[in-house]
């Protein structure tokens, strides 16, 4: 199968959607070039430095009968555009008592690893998922970025994409012929059997890195990715728990609030699954620390490989519970 | 643009309207029967009848906190606005909204907004559909001197301009953003100098004549139909409620100040030009403002007949489908 990078997957999503659907928009502060002469000036605009008024821009568009994105680039500047992301697109399908579609995309880049320092780097998705009204999507391969792209532009509600800043260029195989990935879908990326890892974006890699390491030890890690945080694959997750015992969450964000104890939460709010629980379920995640810029304390402040391993160690040391 | 006979019977008739709606509602929250943020529209009518009366269906408005108005005026039905005041199943958002968040999409209706400021990024994005429709549709976008304050009305001003979009501002400017007065936060002084420091062909006008707003809407809608970009109008006018209906609420506004504009009030003040005018006789307006007295109660009595929501109609609704 042909290998594309990730960016690439992305842009073929929205070149598809928007030669099939002419009333779609795309608006982001910096042009994008092979978009624009495709569609136009009027259909892809390059919008001022207004994140704001452009995620609300989108919303009107999306009552209007339009379908937008609204690439808002860094998770960061999207908190300047939290006012119209989560007081109106979140909410008024809602208040305004399900009258009305709003067909949003709003695109962002989170994580760290470029040395951008703390108001270029985030991962803020439990802020997102902590506002119903939103669907979160989280893209961590090239194949899954094109095919939940898909979905979000066919999906009749606002959806948040959240790509990791290093994933933009990785290279994967991406089909020729149409395809769309569900929403609510987790993907085992790697069978296992004595401890299951839910990783989420780019940690799904650093946790089959892990994965391969552990296997020498004799451990074998099953690896999940939920690949949308909202909807949440909660069924495949205990499943896999249900097999395993041992549950290890893994995410750069920070630890405090993040979807790391939200997704322990719903995967063990199963009794069916607690009880077959041998340890307690364990977070790796980024310090309660803002993105740092030098290197060291960079790599210090989000989990890695080695972090990975010390977590799913971890659960493993613990004896079952007296069962 | 000069009104003829029965365009002034029709901008009388929906402020009459309005009046009436507002203080039946009013009175239907002091007598404990609403709850909530109420915020009336009693005193500046005249607004959003003169503009709306240049819109069709197939043009769009985005509305604020005070909104009734702009929802009679465009044309909403007073059952449904009257039921989602009470929170009723039957109102526009089936009691999810209440008096603050009234939409119809339908009649180009886009919704009121509580969130000081965010109608006016919206309306942007219903401007650039009426561009991309490309049939001459319009949008228009209500907003409060307070909303001038906010970051999202200057970017919302220069994106309408850079792209020239069919918006027509309206500013109501009371001159007050509950007990701040707007000579106190704005620093431009004049608010007109805003949207001129970002080229938007702007007029300042006595916003309690609805003649007056008619005749200015007309000149801007035929802009901004004509392609020629956004249009601002700045609507001096005043609120003679409280900020919101409350018998708590301050109101710190210098008795004179309110003696002098209850003086202007917009609705009396046209009726009394009309009958000068021999536009309306006594009996004509009798019999008008019967029929409007009809329609309120008639909405009241919707909204009292219908049922509340079931409690777990509170879990529909959060995506559609
Ligand atoms: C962002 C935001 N800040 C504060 C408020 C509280 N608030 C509601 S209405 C209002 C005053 C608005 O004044 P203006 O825009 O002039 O409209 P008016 O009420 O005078 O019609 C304020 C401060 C709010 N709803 N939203």
């Amino acid at each position: 199968m042909r290998e594309i990078t990730y960016q690439q997957a992305a842009t073929e999503a929205i070149q598809e959607e928007f030669r099939r659907d002419p009333h779609t928009v795309y608006m982001a502060t910096d042009g994008q070039a092979d978009l624009q002469s495709e569609f136009g000036e009027d259909r892809v605009r390059v919008t001022p430095i207004s994140e704001n008024c452009f995620a609300g821009a989108a919303i009107g568009l999306a009552g209007s009968g339009f379908r937008t994105i609204a690439n808002i680039r860094m998770a960061t500047f999207g908190f300047v555009a939290m006012d119209q992301m989560m007081n109106h697109a979140a909410k008024i399908t809602y208040m305004f008592g399900g009258q009305a579609k709003f067909p949003v995309l709003y695109r962002m880049t989170v994580g760290a690893g470029i040395s951008a320092a703390a108001e270029h780097s985030v991962s803020p998705y439990s802020m997102y998922m902590n506002v119903p009204g939103l669907k979160i999507i989280l893209p961590a391969t090239p194949y899954d970025a094109k095919g939940l792209l898909k979905t979000a532009l066919r999906e009749n509600n606002p959806v948040v994409s959240f790509e990791h800043i290093l994933l933009g260029g990785i290279k994967g195989e991406v089909p020729e012929e149409e395809y769309f990935v569900p929403f609510g879908q987790a993907s085992i990326r790697r069978q296992g059997s004595d401890v299951t890892v839910v990783a989420l974006a780019k940690m799904v890699y650093d946790a089959m890195a892990a994965a391969d390491d552990m296997e020498q030890e004799g451990c074998s890690v099953e690896v999940i990715d939920p690949r949308t945080l909202v909807p949440f694959d909660a069924e495949t997750v205990r499943d896999s728990v249900k097999k395993t015992g041992r549950l290890v969450v893994v995410d750069e964000a920070c630890q405090t609030c993040g979807a790391a104890a939200e997704i322990i939460a719903l995967v063990t709010a199963d009794d069916a699954t607690f009880a077959m629980l041998k340890a307690a379920p364990a977070r790796v995640c980024g310090l309660d620390v803002p993105v740092p810029f030098s290197p060291p304390l960079e790599k210090y402040a989000v989990p890695d490989k080695a972090r990975i391993i010390e977590g799913i160690r971890g659960v493993m040391s613990k004896a079952p519970a007296g069962r | 643009m000069v009104p003829d006979r029965q365009t002034l019977i029709e901008l009388y008739t929906t402020m009459q309207t309005i009046r009436r709606f507002e203080e039946r509602v009013a009175a239907e929250f002091f007598a404990g029967a609403i709850v909530g943020f109420v915020h009336s529209y009693i005193g500046q009518e005249a607004i959003a009848t003169g503009v709306c009366q240049h819109l069709s269906k197939k043009d769009r408005i985005v509305s604020h906190h005070r909104g009734h108005g702009h929802c009679i005026a465009k044309g909403a039905d007073l059952k449904k606005m009257m039921a989602e005041i009470f929170g009723k199943k039957t109102g526009y958002c089936k009691g999810k909204g209440g008096s603050m968040h009234i939409a119809d999409f339908s009649i180009g209706m886009l919704g009121a907004d509580g969130i000081v400021g965010a109608g006016l990024p919206i309306a942007t994005g219903a401007a650039m559909a009426a561009q991309l429709e490309r049939k001459g549709n319009v949008a228009a976008v209500f907003f409060g001197d307070g909303a001038c304050q906010e970051g999202e009305f200057h970017e919302a001003l220069n994106l309408a301009a850079i792209w020239k979009l069919p918006l027509l501002f309206v500013c109501e400017n009371n001159h007050w953003a509950v007990n701040a007065p707007a000579s106190y936060s704005l620093a431009a002084g004049n608010i007109t100098r805003m949207p001129e420091a970002y080229h938007i062909p702007s007029k300042a006008i006595h916003g309690n004549d609805v003649e007056a707003v008619y005749r200015a809407a007309g000149e801007a809608v035929e802009m901004l139909r004509r392609g020629e970009g956004p249009c601002f109008l700045e609507c001096e006018t005043y609120r003679l409620h409280k900020h919101f209906l409350s018998d708590a609420l301050e109101d710190v506004r210098p008795h004179e100040e309110r003696k002098a504009w209850a003086e202007k009030d917009p609705v009396t003040s046209f009726e009394t030009k009309l009958l000068r005018q021999d536009v309306l006789t006594h009996a004509d307006i009798e019999r008008i403002n019967e029929e409007i007295m009809e329609r309120v109660e008639e909405a009241h009595k919707f909204a009292i007949d219908s049922p509340y929501p079931e409690p777990q109609d509170a879990l529909e609704d959060v995506y559609s489908k």
